[in-house]
């Protein structure tokens, strides 16, 4: 039998736990390269900032900052790196799945692959998708309601950082020790003590413990955001849809993050405490951990793709010229999914055994979650119908977007179907449907909302010609990468297959590497845009802060805004305020300024979150002592941080008016 | 001279062919009734849903180019936002096709329900009378599966054999991991689990060898976690038992302690004959002498709880 590398050790030390020198991959070409260029590109990176001098600037503008755009963008930044890692992943399996046929064992062994694929779903969910969606909300909710900042300003620094560390700890995962070889949702009894004893899967515990400790916060911070800080006059039915969606997402992470805490808090009991909740004896039961945490994980793919429907229904109703089509069913179709969100999760398993009538429930409520999200598709359509479409990159997304999440949504509904699910479970015809649902939905999304709002965040819009590059690269590349594996799916091939004997298959998943490579075009003209935009911003710089003729109050700010988001409370009077604005010919008051009390910057989330990372390492290598000390000093650090009563001040109303007096000037 | 219209067909053909010639599309064009039904389901569900979708990607298309800011001819009416009639179609065409398809579901559900016992072999065919299916307890173990057949008395590993036209009933378990238990020719899958049994009934109408494998990740040895299933005529299996009864060694308990180290790219293995009670002993996790099987701790909790 080859068995995996060891790559724990046996005996714990009193001082290291099981950390050895052997868990450092010394013996890996693949990864020791990886490590390599990473530290020579960190190396590079910290000499640059020091070089420049930029520490003190991000330290006290952007590392310790209480702004929700700074940590906004802080969000998004965190998703773009960890895009890379999770594309890396990808291309490697593509790869290797396209060479090890028949003799040819490809390039990675099985304990490596297994690996792979398990960290490329972790990080695309939970570090790609979640940051961005989450930082999209940070930037933009607080000024579509017309508030200055978010309810909780310190929480959401410390909610961000602690995302952070999650990512850092998988991230170390692949220089240390090793990740778990399990698949992303990390089912026992494989993932119990005796089966993987290796550190890989206290890794993938503790990263989502710490991050989920974020999420969950962070989801608290924006329900209370968005219920009480909106604008005067923006009464519920008046507020912007993306708004709207976020507070729904946000209803969703603070009902479900807390089962996600909770079934990883019991598979840490079996794992460290000899505990048999999910063990196939003494009474343990591996199903109760698979309800668990798809009773989260259902959820949660609509807590990704909610605030996406509110980014299009945005971007539609921009570029077409025109209204929203059909607003309210837009709200109610929305809240009928977070609601029926929750009855579906038992989809995800229809062959674990269930009788037919629970089968034929769970079958028919994700059914019927296809009819709010079938009135949505229509809204945008009859939104586009009788407008003036402008085709900027943005709305190419969008219409990318209608057309291939409605393919998605159909493959979704006949999984649905329990007796078709059967067959199909498991296969790569599902591992085709939700890549088709997340790039087609939650992807084209986020480089929808990122092309739309980035004028806003940095005062000039993106080069266009990369854009659009970026856009057919995506769709191209997905369409060929993932259509393959459709036509796989229904030839019977099952997912996570690290080797193949059927020759005849080769072809489809070499077709599929060479749209994994399209795709990786499409990310680097993306990369490549952010770079030139920047070069060019002179030219495409947009002094308005309104550079699409929008509709939100978001666009009423110059851009970027100021710190204070609005020197003035903006009155609220009907949906598209900003548009409505317009209509009636607003002018900024430049007079009657007030100071603005605002909250004060704290390195305290940096360092809290600093000190979770440590707790987790110690907890992932059995090293106690340090794991004590390191909790003892984080609780210690939130009550210390709880004295610090110099956490506000007043921005001069000199200052306000010069900032206010400034920009009338360059609008007049 | 190719005409476009030859040129088109020509293309056409060769595209089918080259999707179709090197590769069996297993799922859709299976072997046994259970699975072809399942086949049948996905084409009307897609079918049915296409009602919706064709027309949804055509007016997107053509939405985005009709209405174009190029285009001046277009009607153009900012403030339009709101027609009841045109909602009521919005919520009520999806919801057409749902109530359509959720009765087609709740029917197939109920009538391709795994624990159903059969009631045809083939369509049109219904099961003769007074016919027992063919019993077979399958043991998902890592990373081999291991076969028990208590009508003929014989077990074996990664292979499973089964006359044509005769309802199946499989009984399955697993020692440690998580698996599933998939014969894409046959019928669906079915999770196999550790301290609990599921079930799957299922037939095979054409002879020939197919695919068997686990279709649930299960760590190191899942990839080569596969087994040939063979559909034979009655004599053929026949023959195929004696065969197995010939060749095989007995399955007694120590056999089975060795067999259960976890192993990869397991050998088919025959064994004539089988301890008896072996797979309810796996299934009660009581292998070991002195165990007590999870029926029995069960039976004494509840008797100590005054429960049924």
């Amino acid at each position: 039998m080859s068995s995996a590398v060891q790559t724990y050790s046996d005996t714990t030390s009193a001082v290291f736990g099981r950390l050895t020198w052997d868990s450092f991959p010394f013996h890996d070409p693949i990864i020791l390269g990886t490590f390599i260029m990473v530290a020579v590109g960190g190396i590079a990176l910290v000499a640059a900032l020091t070089k420049y001098k930029v520490w003190g600037y991000l330290w006290n503008e952007w590392f310790t900052s209480i702004d929700h755009k700074r940590i906004g963008v802080m969000y998004m930044i965190l998703g773009i790196i960890m895009l890379l890692r999770g594309f890396a992943d990808a291309i490697m399996m593509r790869l290797h799945q396209a060479m090890a046929f028949g003799d040819s064992l490809g390039y990675l062994p099985p304990h490596h692959y297994d690996q792979i694929f398990t960290a490329h779903g972790v990080i695309m969910i939970f570090f790609v998708a979640m940051p961005f969606v989450v930082g999209l909300m940070n930037y933009i909710v607080p000024l579509q309601i017309g508030a200055r900042d978010v309810a909780f300003p310190f929480l959401n620094n410390f909610s961000f950082w602690m995302t952070a560390s999650g990512a850092v700890l998988i991230m170390l995962s692949l220089f240390v020790g090793e990740f778990a070889k399990s698949g992303w949702l990390a089912y026992p009894p494989l993932t119990g003590i005796l089966q993987s004893p290796g550190v890989g899967v206290d890794y993938y515990i503790w990263a989502l413990q710490i991050a989920g400790v974020g999420t969950l916060l962070s989801g608290v911070n924006f329900v209370v955001t968005i219920v009480k800080m909106r604008a005067p006059g923006m009464t519920m039915m008046k507020m912007p849809v993306f708004t709207w969606t976020a507070l729904c997402t946000n209803i969703l992470i603070v009902a479900a993050f807390p089962i996600l805490t909770a079934v990883l808090a019991l598979l840490s009991l079996d794992r460290y405490m000899d505990f048999n909740f999910f063990t196939n004896d003494l009474g343990g039961n591996a199903m109760m951990y698979v309800n668990l945490i798809w009773i989260w994980g259902h959820p949660e793919v609509y807590i990704l793709i909610l605030p996406i429907f509110g980014v299009f229904s945005e971007i539609v109703s921009t570029y077409s010229g025109k209204r929203l089509f059909g607003y309210s069913s837009m709200v109610y179709a929305t809240v009928v999914i977070t609601v029926l969100s929750y009855l579906v999760w038992l989809h995800h398993f229809f062959t674990m055994g269930s009788g037919a009538t629970v089968n034929s429930f769970f079958g028919i409520t994700t059914m019927i979650i296809s009819i709010p999200t079938g009135a949505k598709i229509f809204n945008w359509l009859f939104t586009m119908y009788r407008g003036r479409i402008q085709f900027d990159v943005p709305m190419l997304w969008t219409v990318g977007f209608m057309v291939t999440f409605v393919i998605g949504g159909m493959t979704g509904v006949l999984l649905a179907v329990p007796p078709a699910d059967f067959v199909l479970h498991n296969s790569l015809f599902l591992i085709a449907h939700f890549h088709n649902v997340i790039i087609g939905g939650v992807v084209f999304g986020v480089f929808a909302a990122i092309t739309y709002w980035y004028p806003k965040v940095t005062g000039y819009k993106l080069d266009p010609f990369w854009g659009k590059c970026s856009f057919w690269f995506w769709l191209i590349g997905f369409y060929v990468a993932f259509m393959p594996l459709y036509a796989l799916g229904l030839m019977g091939v099952t997912r996570r297959m690290s080797h193949f004997e059927d020759m005849s298959l080769q072809i489809w998943f070499q077709v599929a590497a060479f749209g994994a490579v399209l795709i990786g075009l499409g990310i680097l003209s993306f990369l490549i845009q952010l770079y030139v935009s920047y070069k060019k911003r002179d030219s495409l710089r947009d002094e308005t802060g309104d550079p699409w003729n929008g509709r939100t109050l978001e666009w009423s700010t110059s851009s970027p805004p100021p710190q204070y988001n609005f020197a003035f409370t903006p009155q609220v009077h009907e949906n598209d305020a900003w548009w409505q604005m317009k209509q009636h010919g607003f002018k900024p008051p430049q007079e009657g300024f007030m100071p603005i009390h605002m909250p004060k910057n704290t390195a305290a989330g940096m360092v809290l979150a600093g000190l979770a990372t440590v707790f987790g390492f110690a907890m992932i290598w059995y090293v106690w002592w340090l794991a004590a000390v390191s909790f003892g000093a984080l609780i210690l650090g939130a009550i210390i941080h709880t004295f610090n009563y110099k956490r506000d001040y007043y921005i001069p109303v000199e200052e306000v008016a010069a900032v206010e007096n400034r920009r009338a000037e360059v609008l007049a | 001279m190719a005409t476009p219209r030859t040129l088109c067909k020509t293309l056409l053909a060769s595209v089918l062919a080259l999707s179709l010639a090197g590769c069996k599309w297993v799922v859709m064009s299976p072997s046994g009734d259970v699975a072809a039904q399942q086949a049948d389901l996905i084409l009307w569900s897609t079918y049915l849903m296409l009602i919706i979708i064709v027309p949804v990607i055509l007016l997107t298309l053509l939405f985005a180019w009709r209405y174009r800011s190029s285009n001046k001819n277009a009607t153009y009416k900012p403030d339009w936002d709101h027609s009841t009639k045109l909602e009521l179609v919005i919520w009520a065409a999806p919801l057409a096709i749902i109530i359509a398809l959720g009765a087609l579901t709740w029917v197939s559900t109920h009538k391709l329900d795994p624990y159903r016992p059969l009631d045809r072999v083939d369509e049109g065919v219904p099961v003769p009378e007074g016919t027992q299916p063919l019993v077979v307890e399958v043991v998902a173990m890592d990373w081999k599966w291991l076969f028990f057949y208590p009508e003929q008395g014989i077990a074996t590993v990664n292979e499973l054999a089964a006359p044509v036209d005769r309802p199946i009933k499989f009984k399955i378990t697993a020692t440690t991991m998580m698996n599933s238990f998939y014969v894409p020719a046959l019928a669906g899958m079915i999770y196999a689990m550790g301290g609990m049994e599921t079930q799957l009934h299922a037939v095979i109408n054409e002879e020939g060898s197919y695919e068997g494998f686990s279709a649930n990740y299960s760590g190191e040895g899942f990839n080569k976690m596969r087994f040939e299933f063979l559909g034979q005529s009655e004599a053929d299996f026949e023959q195929w038992v004696a065969q197995v009864k010939a060749q095989g060694n007995p399955l007694s308990r120590d056999v089975y302690k060795a067999l259960e180290k976890p192993s990869i790219d397991d050998p088919v293995r025959y064994y004539s004959e089988v301890m008896p009670g072996l797979y309810d002993a796996i299934l009660n996790r009581c292998v070991d002498p002195g165990q007590v099987c999870m029926k029995d701790l069960m039976k004494s909790h509840h008797a100590h709880h005054g429960e049924g």
